[in-house]
């Protein structure tokens, strides 16, 4: 299993987490995996929302401390997010 | 060959009816949603206490969701700047410059649909529907100073402006689009329920900062006692967030009004001087401006103390950090209420 690609979104508010994390996924190949950590509690629903309008998979969600912590795994239908 | 539209979703009704009519015609949309640091989106509801139990959603997601659709977030905070600050067509009732606004949004869809391959551009306008931007004589000037000419397609008032390339060359039917014009939003409503939407955000505008009085006149606050009209994103998330009160030309304070405010300021304490009580229950207040003298600081914190649990002890404890670096015990009387001037009041 490849690397773990990490996305540091704390004290960003809606939709820069979101921002954050697309543009990062935006350069990876299919099947990479992304972790993304937010601060914002917008982030519960709007990261998987945005996942699966865009083709990709959270495999793993969790809030611990006040931050919300997201593992994604980039779609293979060959576009960008 | 199915032709492509990328559609501008605001996360209102109209964006989501615009793109729908375009998908009910066969045309592959997507949509493109643009950050310009002063959407309301979301931003109080995370930061203030009282708000982070109501439900929250990212409308333009929402939307695109229920249009099945991909949805590209673009961040235009450094580009927006020069909108914001030198808008050719001026600025509405407040500090929007919501044609300047419109223009530059379709001129940056235009690049993307070229760079991306899309074919034209949808948007949610209606003619006659907002002061500034939507009235009819705005729409041709939209299409021309954006560069997107007739590449860009109102579907909801389509048959009330000419024909769009995508119209005459066939891959839209005209007669499938409608005429919608004017401030009711009754049209609007009959076509989502026909298209069977019934939990859309506000039916109409108010997305973005810019547009509310008492966030305006805090910008311009900011501007005037700066000298110019520069910001950063820090200045503009600031400014959505506790009382402003600026005391002096130096120096302007910036005080949360609850829990959650004062977690979101605490986040900037090593960035600014800033004062907290600590013989009472009390806010954190951030000094926005020229490093204060041992006066002003005994006035911010007394100030500051007003808005605490103590404010009508003899003396509160506050403590006054310098940037994170270093902090000192100060102690005050509050000011009484009639003593905060009101023109000390930004807002």
């Amino acid at each position: 299993m490849s690397d773990i690609v990490e996305v540091d979104a704390r004290r960003l508010f809606c939709p820069l987490p979101v921002i954050r994390l697309q543009n990062c996924i935006n350069k990876q190949i299919a099947g990479t995996r992304v972790r993304v950590v937010s601060t914002d509690p917008g982030s519960m629903n709007d990261i998987p929302t945005w996942c699966r309008i865009n083709g990709h998979q959270v495999l793993e969600s969790q809030e611990r401390d006040r931050e919300y912590i997201f593992l994604v795994q980039k779609g293979d239908d060959g576009s960008e997010g | 060959m199915t032709r492509k539209a990328v559609a501008l979703i605001s996360g209102g009704l109209d964006s989501l009816l615009a793109a729908r009519l375009i998908q009910q015609q066969g045309i592959q949309v997507e949509g493109i949603n643009f950050y310009t640091g002063f959407c309301v989106e979301g931003h109080t509801h995370a930061i203030r206490s009282r708000d982070r139990k109501r439900a929250k959603r990212n409308n333009a997601l929402w939307v695109a969701e229920q249009l099945g659709i991909k949805l590209h977030i673009i961040d235009i905070v450094e580009e927006y700047k020069d909108v914001v600050i030198n808008p050719k067509h001026g600025y509405g009732a407040n500090l929007n410059p919501c044609l300047d606004c419109k223009i530059f949004m379709v001129r940056k869809a235009h690049e993307w649909i070229r760079d991306n391959g899309f074919d034209f551009i949808i948007t949610g306008e209606v003619i006659g529907q907002r002061p500034k931007s939507q009235r009819k004589r705005c729409m041709p000037v939209i299409a021309s100073e954006s560069g997107a000419d007739d590449l860009l397609l109102r579907p909801l008032c389509a048959k009330n402006l000419p024909a769009t390339l995508p119209e005459r060359e066939g891959w839209i039917e005209r007669e499938l689009l409608r005429d919608f014009s004017g401030r009711s939003r009754k049209p609007q409503m009959a076509l989502a329920t026909e298209f069977g939407f019934d939990d859309y955000a506000q039916p109409a505008g108010g997305c973005c900062f810019l547009t509310d009085h008492t966030y305006s006149v805090k910008l311009q606050d900011l501007w005037d006692n700066r000298g110019n009209r520069e910001y950063e994103l820090d200045d503009i998330m600031l400014l959505k967030v506790g009382r402003h009160i600026r005391p002096s030309k130096h120096f302007k304070l910036i005080i949360a009004r609850e829990e959650g405010e004062n977690n979101f300021l605490s986040g900037y304490k090593n960035q600014f001087q800033s004062i907290k009580t600590v013989s009472h229950p009390g806010p954190l207040a951030l000094i926005e401006g020229e490093p204060l003298d041992d006066s002003q600081v005994e006035l911010a914190c007394a100030i500051t103390a007003r808005f605490s649990k103590g404010r009508d002890a003899d003396s509160v404890e506050l403590r006054f950090s310098n940037g994170g670096q270093d902090s000192r015990s100060v102690h005050v009387k509050p000011l009484t209420a009639d003593q905060i001037k009101q023109d000390w009041i930004i807002a």
